[in-house]
C-alpha cells in the first residue's frame, strides 16, 4: 500500500477492474498497446449474430477465420462465454479480438470476485465499450475489433444484445443484429426469418439459416462443412445461464436446411 | 533528530507477535476439512455480507481470521495476483502454494518492517483435480511463518482446542454432510451454545464443478444439511 492511498483514501476508485490493474501493473500485456502498422493481412474472423428469442438470446457464428483471399483456420470459435449471463461474439481481426475477449471475461470475474457482485448487464456492455476504444489506434492500422455483446438481464427478465463501432460506440438492438464480412446478408436473412417470441428450435434454426445465407454470399464466411463435419457454433443465454447447443443438434438443423435448399432449389 | 530509546531486537519480536496474537485471539474461528468431494470451509460469522471465507482462482479458495479490513487487503490482493497471473499465462499455471508463498512474504516484510503487525491469519486451499490430484491447504500466520497443513486446519481464538478436537475425530472421505457436522461441532468445542446457520459462513471447493469450483452453501442449504443429522 502506497502512502498516497493512504492519503486519499478513494482516490483509487478503480479498485474492482482487471483492466485498470493491467494497466498499472503490466501495460504491455494489454491488447493494442504497441499498434503494427500493415498489419491487416493477419486472419479475419467473419460473420457472427446474435437474435433475441423467447427465453433469452441465440449467438452464432461460423467457424472460418480469413486472411486475404486464403482461409487461415477453419474451426476457430467466434462465441466466447463471458460470465454465466452473458457472451461476446467477435468479428475482426482475429488475434486482438480472441484477447480482446479474454480479457473481458477476466474483468467480469476479476469484478465478481473482488466485490462480491456481479456487474449489471449495463455496466458489462459499457465496459466492453470501453476497451473497443482503448483498441482504436490499432483498428485505424487495419486491426479492427467489432464484437457483439448479449446477455440476459436479470432485472428486466430479458435477453438484450448490443452492437459496437470500432471507436467503442454502443448500440443497443432490440431484436436481431450481426457483425463481420457477411453480416450483411446474415441480417438480410433474419429481417425476413425473425419474430417475436420465437421459441428456441425456431430462433436456432433461424441462426442456421442467417449463417448459411451469409456463407452463400461471402467469400469469407465458411458454411457448414459436411465433409470435414464442421459446423457453425451456437450458444444460448438464458435465465439459468450460458449453454451450448449440441454438435448434432446444429449438423441436424443444417443439414435439414440445406436438404430443403437442394429440393426447391432455392439461390441457384 | 532526536535519538530512538534502545530496544533489543529479541524484545521488539516479542512485542509484535504478542500484539498481533492478542488481535487474532479476539475474532471468532474457521475451520477447513477435506471431504470426499473436495474441501469445506466453515467460519463462525454473523454477518451474511462480510465475508471470511471468499473465491480467489479456479480452484483456490481464501479464508482469514483477524482484523477484517487487514485480510480483505490480503484478499484483494491475491485475487490480482492470480487474475494477472492467468492472464498472462494459463489458468493452469495459478498455484496455491505460489499464493501462500507471496502471503508468506508479504506478511513476513510486514512483520520485521512496519510499526504495527498485521493481527490476521490467513489460509489458502486448493483443491486437487479429478484424476487424483491432492488436495493442498496452507496456513500463513501474523509473521509469514507458513504452514502446510493435512487434511484439516484451523485457526483463529481458540484454535489450539479446535485442532485437537479435529485430530480426534476427522476421518478421511466424509461425505459433504458429515463434513459439515464435524466442522460446526468443531467450532462450538470452545463454547456453550450451540452454533445455527444464521452463525455460520460455509463454501465449498466442490471437485464436480465445471471450472470455477468455489461455492457459496445459502442458510437455505446449510439447514437442510445440519437438520438431517437430528
Amino acid at each position: 500500500m502506497t502512502d498516497d492511498r493512504r492519503l486519499h483514501p478513494f482516490h483509487d476508485y478503480v479498485e474492482s477492474s482487471f483492466v485498470e490493474l493491467l494497466r498499472r501493473q503490466s501495460p504491455h500485456l494489454l491488447p493494442g498497446a504497441e499498434p503494427v502498422p500493415g498489419a491487416s493481412d493477419a486472419p479475419h474472423g467473419t460473420t457472427v449474430l446474435a437474435l433475441r428469442y423467447r427465453d433469452g438470446v441465440i449467438m452464432a457464428g461460423d467457424r472460418q477465420a480469413t486472411a486475404g483471399y486464403q482461409v487461415a483456420s477453419r474451426r476457430i470459435e467466434k462465441i466466447f462465454k463471458a460470465d454465466d449471463l452473458s457472451g461476446v461474439g467477435i468479428a475482426g481481426a482475429a488475434g486482438p479480438a480472441m484477447e480482446m475477449a479474454k480479457l473481458f471475461q477476466t474483468e467480469l470475474e476479476h469484478y465478481e470476485k473482488v466485490e462480491g457482485d456481479n456487474l449489471s448487464l449495463d455496466g458489462k456492455a459499457n465496459k466492453l465499450g470501453q476497451m473497443i476504444r482503448m483498441n482504436l489506434q490499432a483498428a485505424m492500422m487495419g486491426l479492427a475489433v467489432v464484437p457483439i455483446f448479449a446477455g440476459f438481464d436479470e432485472k428486466t427478465g430479458l435477453g438484450r444484445l448490443f452492437k459496437y463501432d470500432i471507436t467503442g460506440g454502443r448500440y443497443e438492438e432490440r431484436d436481431y443484429d450481426a457483425q463481420g464480412s457477411g453480416s450483411k446478408d446474415a441480417r438480410d436473412s433474419l429481417k425476413k426469418l425473425w419474430k417475436r417470441e420465437m421459441p428456441r428450435d425456431d430462433a436456432l434454426r433461424t441462426a442456421l439459416e442467417a449463417l448459411i445465407d451469409a456463407a452463400d454470399e461471402d467469400v469469407g464466411t465458411g458454411g457448414p462443412d459436411l465433409v470435414r463435419g464442421i459446423f457453425p457454433t451456437v450458444k444460448t443465454i438464458t435465465r439459468s445461464g450460458f449453454g451450448d447447443v449440441a454438435d448434432d443438434e446444429i449438423r441436424r438443423v443444417c443439414e435439414a436446411i440445406l436438404a430443403v435448399r437442394t429440393t426447391a432449389g432455392n439461390g441457384s | 533528530m532526536p535519538l530512538p530509546y534502545y530496544v533489543s531486537p529479541e524484545q521488539m519480536m516479542k512485542d509484535k507477535a504478542e500484539y498481533a496474537r492478542k488481535g487474532i485471539a479476539r475474532g471468532r474461528s474457521i475451520v477447513t476439512l477435506e471431504y470426499n468431494e473436495g474441501i469445506l470451509l466453515v467460519a463462525e460469522n454473523p454477518s451474511s455480507l462480510l465475508h471470511k471465507v471468499s473465491e480467489i482462482y479456479d480452484r483456490i479458495a481464501f479464508a482469514g481470521v483477524g482484523k477484517y479490513n487487514e485480510f480483505e487487503n490480503l484478499r484483494i490482493a491475491g485475487i490480482r495476483h492470480a487474475d494477472v497471473k492467468g492472464y498472462s499465462y494459463s489458468r493452469g499455471d495459478v498455484t496455491a502454494k505460489a499464493l501462500a508463498n507471496a502471503y508468506s512474504q508479504a506478511l513476513g516484510n510486514i512483520f520485521t518492517q512496519d510499526i504495527k503487525p498485521f493481527e490476521v491469519e490467513v489460509l489458502v486451499a486448493e483443491v486437487g483435480d479429478d484424476n487424483g490430484g491432492k488436495s493442498e491447504i496452507y496456513h500463513i500466520l501474523y509473521d509469514g511463518t507458513i504452514e502446510d497443513e493435512k487434511n484439516y486446519a484451523a485457526m483463529g481464538g481458540q484454535a489450539e482446542e479446535i485442532r485437537r478436537f479435529l485430530k480426534d475425530h476427522y476421518q478421511s472421505a466424509m461425505t459433504l454432510d458429515d463434513a459439515l457436522q464435524l466442522g460446526v461441532r468443531a467450532l462450538s468445542v470452545t463454547q456453550n451454545k450451540t452454533l445455527t446457520e444464521r452463525d455460520l459462513e460455509v463454501a465449498v471447493l466442490d471437485r464436480t464443478k465445471e471450472r470455477r469450483k468455489f461455492r457459496r452453501l445459502p442458510p437455505e442449504a446449510l439447514s437442510q444439511l445440519l437438520g438431517t443429522a437430528k
